[in-house]
Formats: structure tokens, sequence, C-alpha cells
């Protein structure tokens, strides 16, 4: 844990899981000096290629997000792809503790690196330190798969996440309407409707759920122009479609990168990142003492090396928590 | 039971009135090998025992020989290893299986032990015709509560509905299912739900066989004739007492009214029981004798509802294997009960009690209530999680009761000065010790029996069984000739494997309510343990994350469920995975996960073999400094052996009072930071 962080991203680049873990051990530790060697390691993540393919699943509970994430481990496995989970559970709002237990769910073959979550304090699905471990995973691996907490009547923020977000629902629920009319979420980049276990029941929930999203669509914002969201029947019971499922992952991976918005989607994320970490380390007012989002937006552009604007900011503000209250 | 009996029999005097027959006296037993379980089943017949329950030992009852590697250290532990018709020849020699009743308890591999058994019946020369006793074969509470599961629902359906179709026709004196609320009592649930969730389990067993097609009316009336049930009794017998007769009333009524069964007799609610294992207590364990007796009152007090078979457990079971001696203490309880009372020459004696009426009454209502929320859920298969939640939920209420002292349980939370017992001495000289030698033993026979037996004919058998199975065929004659032609348990069940696949049950402990009903001194003290939890994170740099693990084929989980909810409560974050994990799958966790502490829950008796394993697995990945508690029925001198192994804390029975445990957690957890 107190190896320099250039040897750890070499260790890191072979997916090693052992190294790993205590990498996002380290992420997550408070205590000062470790705070300290994991930004020198973000730094160092920052200036490296970032090739893993994010994809987050959402969706309300027991709609079988974790059977279908087992689903799309398999044959990602086969294909000799390093695969990486990470799974969101909430926290109790009375004892702070948090039961995590999408393991259990999901059959895990032993090349994948797994790590539960619990959301602690955050609303929206993610847990904080979740955003630092996509951070470093994906220096070191081919796709992760992001669970969220069931989402119901809270928003849900995957989409600050994931390169490619998946609303999983039930057929016949209702469900997809509802949160659309809602606004617990935006259109998402693929739609599936899980339990279909059988063509007859696909075909039927097909209808249903493209007749929901009919009534929803909204226009569609210039900067993902070209992408037209599909909807797949699928089952994780019945592995119904679910090869159907990876290619509509694997195109829209594709149409990221062909039209260049990979690249401004993830500033974007790294960006209300960096903000969401400045505010939870200084607070609104602290915020605002710097320029607000507008001037931490400028402070970015002039040094993407993300966590050291932070740290950056971190020191600005001191400083100018020094003047105000020197004066 | 029904109150218009009473008209047809005139009061009776007692000189009139025959003694009742007494139930059938069982004592379940098996451990080692086949061989060493048939000289306990003799030694015990001959001891006046009437019956014989068989326990088999968890590679068996998961479908997995003895020589496979999810085996290891599980042989002949929990019961008797049967891997192949000479084993279960072995089981019962000199024991003429045409006069025997035998009760299996048997589930995922029901099927095949069955088959297993009517071959080896034909070996002795007895007709199927003749057979008399029972085959467990409730997968539900398997997924509930005991875990030997291992195909998922609508095949499991599948196979208990083929041994029901076949034994109606071919075993016509088997009962094929015995439905447990057995293990729902030990896995929480109050009385209401106890009965409830039995009934909707016998109602998707029927179900599922009338759908089959394969029986006519008469067959099928026939066959919920031979339903029977597995029931626990409590030490709040009088309650039970009620709960039995209203069980009994609600089958009574179930069958007529969803099942058209005309004849009485075929309605009659018939049970076997074991008492109450989940109260029995590891301080003052004499104290359980007491105990039992009551319990054995609960079933055997009312004539109508009284039970038609029993085994009871030994006084020292929280301490460990029982030994001969231990058993044979029990098996006199209920012969004592049975020849030296009055209890058999009596009507029922409840007859005409309001009081009783009244607590039976306000039972069934409170099923019929739960049984309608079940069928509203879409039946039992359906209603899995809600069932399980409801289970976990009562459970760590009562956990919570018996903390709290709301629940007094004498010499454990009350009473709890002592003198010191002659009868155990606080180390292992009380408890039965299984010959490590024995497993060695049992794999080199059954290597032996695989050379030696006609290969190309037991591959002929499994073709068979394979087609059968995908043609939809009833699989028990195609298994029979599976057990004549020397094919083996694991053999058997990878068949069913590869075509049903696997299942994983839910673990039901995401909807466990939060400690919303301590109270008074506990909650202070759970208040002090979240502040205590909150503070460890500053020693360890993030919340406190605990892994908690179920090495092996042990499926008993209430306890890691009980320590997971009570951890969450107490502010930790934890790592739950369900059950049979092997001991690379839980080192493999800890290093992803990144927790601070393992805690491991071992029920089988085989601590000596996958703790140890877990340990070394945790020094490959550069993990020692992760501490490792263990908590299970663990005597003393294995507790000592752990403890040097690396183990941090050995916790057991009589570690009740789970905020200590807990808070002691934290501190092997800040200690090792």
């Amino acid at each position: 844990m107190t190896q320099p962080a250039h040897s750890t991203v070499d260790v890191l680049a072979n997916f090693n899981r052992q190294a790993l873990a205590r990498a996002l051990n380290l992420l997550e530790d408070r205590r000062p000096n470790r705070q300290a060697q994991a930004l020198t390691l973000l730094d160092t993540l920052s200036t490296l290629p970032a090739s893993a393919h994010v994809v987050g699943l959402t969706g309300p509970p027991g709609v079988g997000k974790s059977s279908l994430i087992s689903r799309l481990i398999e044959p990602q496995v086969q294909a000799g792809r390093r695969v990486a989970i990470i799974a969101v559970d909430p926290s109790s709002k009375v004892s702070g503790g948090a039961l995590l237990g999408d393991r259990g769910r999901m059959q895990l073959p032993g090349q994948v690196y797994a790590r539960s979550y619990a959301a602690r304090d955050r609303l929206g699905g993610l847990s904080r330190e979740a955003f630092s471990a996509v951070f470093l995973l994906r220096h070191c691996c081919d796709v992760i798969l992001v669970e969220t907490v069931g989402v119901g009547q809270s928003e849900t923020d995957i989409a600050a996440l994931a390169d490619t977000t998946v609303l999983v629902v039930q057929p016949f629920s209702g469900d997809l309407l509802q949160f659309i009319k809602a606004g617990v979420m935006e259109i998402p980049d693929i739609l599936a409707v899980n339990k279909a276990d059988n063509q007859e029941l696909a075909q039927k929930a097909l209808a249903d759920t493209q007749a929901a999203l009919s009534l929803a669509r909204r226009p569609v914002p210039p900067e993902s122009a070209a992408w037209d969201s599909p909807v797949l029947a699928v089952s994780a019971t019945t592995n119904l479609n679910i090869d159907t499922l990876i290619q509509a992952l694997g195109a829209h991976w594709q149409h990221l990168q062909a039209t260049a918005s990979l690249e401004k989607k993830r500033a974007a994320q790294n960006l209300e990142w960096g903000i969401g970490e400045i505010v939870h380390e200084v607070g609104q007012r602290g915020l605002a003492a710097l320029g607000g989002v507008e001037g931490v937006r400028a402070a970015w552009h002039q040094q993407p090396a993300h966590w050291s604007v932070v740290r950056k900011l971190s020191v600005l503000l001191e400083d100018v928590q020094y003047r105000t209250s020197s004066r | 039971m029904d109150t218009d009996r009473s008209e047809d029999k005139p009061p009776e005097r007692l000189q009139d009135r025959p003694k009742d027959r007494p139930w059938v006296m069982r004592t379940y037993s098996g451990h080692s090998t086949a061989r060493a379980s048939n000289e306990l089943y003799r030694l015990n017949l001959s001891k006046g025992q009437t019956g014989l329950s068989v326990a088999f030992d968890l590679p068996t009852q998961t479908g997995y020989d003895s020589d496979h590697a999810l085996a290891r250290g599980e042989v002949g532990k929990v019961g008797v290893p049967i891997c192949h018709i000479g084993d279960m020849e072995t089981l019962f020699a000199d024991i003429p299986l045409g006069q025997m009743n035998t009760s299996m308890t048997i589930n995922g591999t029901a099927a095949w032990l069955l088959a297993l058994y009517i071959a080896a019946a034909e070996r002795q020369g007895v007709e199927p015709q003749a057979l008399q006793g029972t085959t467990q074969n409730d997968i539900v509470k398997e997924y509930l509560s005991r875990g030997t599961y291992i195909f998922p629902p609508e095949p499991s359906l599948r196979l208990i509905s083929d041994v029901i179709t076949y034994t109606v026709k071919n075993v016509p004196k088997w009962n094929p299912v015995n439905v447990c609320s057995y293990h729902l009592q030990e896995a929480g649930a109050t009385p209401v739900q106890e009965v409830a969730y039995a009934l909707c389990t016998a109602i998707a067993v029927l179900d599922t066989v009338r759908a089959s097609g394969r029986l006519d009316a008469a067959e099928f009336t026939a066959a919920v004739g031979r339903i029977s049930f597995f029931v626990n009794s409590g030490v709040r017998f009088i309650e039970e007492v009620c709960k039995l007769r209203a069980f009994g009333q609600l089958w009574d009524e179930l069958t007529c009214e969803r099942y058209g069964v005309d004849n009485p007799k075929l309605r009659r609610f018939r049970y076997g029981v074991q008492v109450n294992s989940l109260g029995l207590t590891e301080a003052q364990p004499e104290n359980n004798i007491p105990r039992i007796v009551l319990e054995a009152l609960g079933v055997t007090l009312s004539k109508d509802a009284r039970c038609r078979a029993m085994q009871l457990p030994a006084w020292n079971e929280a301490l460990g294997l029982p030994r001969p001696w231990d058993q044979q203490w029990s098996l006199r309880i209920q012969q004592i009960l049975a020849f030296e009372t009055d209890l058999l020459e009596y009507g029922d004696i409840f007859e005409g009690s309001t009081v009783v009426e009244g607590k039976t009454s306000a039972i069934k209502n409170a099923v019929w209530a739960e049984v309608e929320r079940v069928t509203d859920m879409g039946g039992v298969i359906s209603a899995l999680g809600y069932i399980k939640e409801q289970l976990v939920a009562s459970h760590t209420e009562r956990v919570r009761n018996i903390t709290a002292g709301d629940h007094t349980v004498v010499g454990v939370n009350k009473f709890t000065e002592t003198a010191d017992s002659p009868l155990y001495s606080g180390d292992s000289s009380a408890i039965l010790k299984v010959d490590e030698a024995a497993e060695r033993d049992q794999v080199a026979r059954l290597q032996a029996f695989r050379a030696t037996r006609n290969q190309a004919e037991a591959e002929t058998a499994l073709s068979g069984l394979r087609t059968a199975v995908l043609n939809g065929e009833n699989i028990m004659p195609a298994s029979i000739r599976c057990a004549l032609a020397g094919v083996t348990t694991g053999e058997w069940t990878q068949t069913l494997r590869d075509i049903f696949g696997e299942f994983r049950a839910p673990t039901g402990i995401g909807g466990a309510a939060a400690a919303r009903t301590v109270n008074g001194e506990t909650a202070q003290e759970l208040e002090e343990l979240r502040t205590r939890v909150r503070k460890s994170a500053a020693t360890l740099g993030r919340p406190l994350k605990v892994l908690i693990g179920k090495p092996g084929l042990d499926g008993h989980s209430n306890g890691a469920e009980q320590i997971a909810v009570w951890c969450r409560d107490a502010g930790m974050e934890v790592v739950y995975e369900g059950i049979r994990l092997s001991p690379e799958q839980i080192v493999t966790s800890v290093r992803d996960e990144g927790v601070h502490l393992v805690g491991l829950s071992i029920l089988s008796g085989s601590h000596l073999r996958l703790v140890p394993e877990v340990l070394t697995g945790l020094r490959a990945e550069g993990l020692s400094d992760v501490p490792v508690v263990v908590g299970g029925i663990i005597p003393e001198d294995d507790a000592k052996d752990l403890r040097q192994a690396g183990v941090a804390r050995v916790y057991t029975p009589k570690d009740f009072e789970m905020l200590r445990i807990l808070s002691d957690m934290v501190e092997v957890a800040e200690a090792a930071a």
C-alpha cells in the first residue's frame, strides 16, 4: 500500500486483483496520509489511457439486474475480456449500516473482479466511492458493469458514471412510463425488458414498452443525434436475447467512439464528479467562494488532471478562507 | 379435531377403552459410514426403537460422491454417506426392510435415495408394495431454511411429483412427501407462519401432481391421503397443542374444499415430529431434558392432534454430536411417556375446552389470512423471497427478545448461577467424535466399487435416465435401473444438474427490518455500539466492512443471517453471499471486497477442515492481517485448535448476547488495523 503510485499502476495494468483490491481500499481511505497517496495515484492514472467500457444498469428493485449481469459476464469472460463489477446497495438511515448481497445473486467466475459499495449518505443510486473505483478500473480492464441501488421514487445518476446506461424494467409493470413522467431518468441508451422468458411474452412485452416509450419520447438532444435507443426483450432466466443485448452494448460503444461523444461525455462526467467532491469537502459556500460551478469549470479547462485540480482548489479555498478571516 | 365426530361416539368409560397404540419411536441418526450406522441402527432397535430415521451426510444430500472436491471434510459428518446400492445394502444389512418403517431425511436427491432403497429391498427379496416409510422430499423448506436444495423450483417440483405418482401406484404404503413445518420454526417462524407456509407448500405440491395428469381421480385422492407432515414442537407446549389442532382442522378443510377428497380418513392430518432444537441451550445443557419432555407433551397430549412418529433430540446437541447413550436417554423419554404414564388411556382431553378452542380458532384464522396472502402472490414459489424475509424478521425478533431479557431462557439469560455439572465438564468428552479415518475409508470403498462395477451397464442406465428426464417421463423407473446398475449418487445428480441447472435461493436479509423494537437497556447498548462502530471508521480509514461467510455444504443459514442483520443494524457494511461457498470463493470475496474482518459460520462439524483452508487461502493472497472469527457448534477442544491456527475468536451457542459478540468483533477489527 505504501508503494509509489507508478509501480502500482504497472501492476494494475496486468489486472492483478490483489493489487486492485489494495488500490480500491486506498481510494476509500480517509486518513490524511492515505488520502495523499490516493491523490497521487489518481493523478498518475489521469495521464494514462482509460479504455474500459463502463456499462451502468439501473432499474427498480427485484427486476433482475444482478441475474442479468451474471448473464452478461459469461460470454465476455469467455472472449478473454477483463471484467469488473461494481454493485451499490442502500445504507440504512437508522444505523448507517448496509447489507451488501449482490455477490450472492451473481454467478462470478474466478477471473472477474467484483466489489460492493454501500450508498452511505449519497442519493441517486450510486456511492461516492463508486466514482473513484470506476475511474481506476477504467485503466485496467475491458468492461465495467455497474449495478445501482434499485431506482424508484428518487432519480438516478447512473449517467454521471456510465458510458452506456441500460434501464432494466419488468414487462407490463408501467414502471417505464412512471419513471420518465416523474423525471426519474432521461431516455436510457438501451432499454431492456427483463423476464420475457419466452418469445411470445417477449413480443407482447416489447409492444407494451414501445407504446410507453412513444408517449414519453422527447426531442433528441443534439449531441446524441445519431443514437436511437433500442428496446430489447430479454430473459436472464432463459438466456433469451442476451446476445442481442451484448451486441447493442457493443454498438453503442462503437457509436460513442465514432462520434467522439465518449471524450465529451467523460469530460463532463469528470467535471461533475470533481464539483461533487469539492462540495463534499468544502460545501456549497466553499464552492461559491471558488467562483461557483463556472469558476471550477474555468480552472478545469486549464488543468484537466482532475485530482490535482481538486487539490489545488482546496488549497486555493484555504487561501480564500485565510484571507477572509484575517481581514 | 372436528366437533361432529364426538356425536358418533358415546362418552367412553375407561375400562372399555383399549389403550391407544403408541406412535412410531425413532432417533434421527447416522454417521461415519454405512457400516457404522448399521451397527447403531441395530443397537437402537434392540433398545425398543420401533422405526428408523436416517440422517444422510451433506454430500449425499446435495448430490456429490464422497470423493468430490466439495465433499472434503463433510463425509460422514452430519449423517451417513450413501454413494451407491452397495452402501444402501450395508446400511440395512440384517434389518428386514419388509418389516421396517424407515424415514429418510432427504430432499434434493430424494428420488434417487428412494430408488436405492427400493433396489436394496429388491436385493433382500422384498417387493416395493411391502415397503413402509417416508422420504422428506420437501424442497420449499430447503430454499427457506435448510439449504440442501440443488435444482430450480420447477424441476424440483417435477421430481417431487414424480415420486408421488410413482409411489401411489407402486409403493402404496410409502409417504412420498413429508411437508416440513419443522425447519420453518427453526428458521424463526411463529406458529401461524409455520402452519401457513407448510400448507402453501402442500398446495404447490398437490397442484403440480394434479396438473401432471398422471393420476386418475381415485389415485389422486389416494395421493392426497399419502401426504404427511413433519412438524416442530417448542417449549410453549399449550400453544403447540392448539397449533396442531388448528393444523389438523385446516388440512381437513383444505383437502375437502380444494381437492374434493370425500373420505375423511384420507383427509386426516398425519404428522411426525422432531421437537425443537432451536431452543436447546449450551449453557446448563441438562436443562434441555425437561424442555424435551414438555415439547413431547405438546405433540402427544391431545389425542385428536397426536403425532404418528416422534424423534427427540439429545440433551447435548448444542455441544456437538450426541453419543449412543445420549440418544438412548431421549428414547427412554418416549417410552416412559407411552408406557408408564396414562397418556394413551383417554380420548381427547381438550374436548370442550373453550380456552383451547379459542386459541385454536385464532391460529386458524391468522393462518388462512397468511395462506391467502401467499396465494395472491402466485403461490409459495413466487412468494419465496417474501416468505424468507418474514422468517428472518421473526427470527431477528426472537433473538432480540432473548438478548433484551423479554423472553426468558433459564440458565441463559436468567438463573444463570450454577453448580458444576457432573454430566459435563466443559471439554469434549461428553460428545461423539467422528473418526477422521471414516472419510478415507469411505472414499477407498467408493473407488473400489466404481472399479469393479460393469461400466457399460452403468453408462447405459445413465443414458436411459437422461432420456427419461428430457422426455418428461417419470424419473423413478430409470433411477431404479441406475441404482441396480451401480450408478453413484454424484453421477445421478450430475445428469440432472446438466439438464436442470442449479439454483440459488434468496437470503431474505435485505428485507429484515432495522432494530425498531429494541428498547430500554438494549436500545441504549445498541446506540453505544453504533457510536463505537462509527468511531472505528477513524481508525480503519473507512466504515467497518465485514464478510459473513458460510463455507462448506452446510445449509443451516439462520445463524449467519442473524449475525448479518445485526451487524447491519449496528452500522457495519456487511457482505453476505448465502450458503455453500468454497473456501476459495470466500477468500476471493475477502480480497475483492476489502473487508476488515471475516466471520465464518459452520454447523456441520467440519470446522477443523474448512476454517484452516480459509486461513491458508488468506495467507496465500497476502491477507493474513484480516482477522477471522468463527461461530458454530464447536466443542472447546476444537476451539482451542482453531485459536491456535490463527482464528481471532470462537463463538458457540452459549454466546447468545448478540451485542457482546458484535462489540467484540469491532474490537478485533480495530486491533488488526
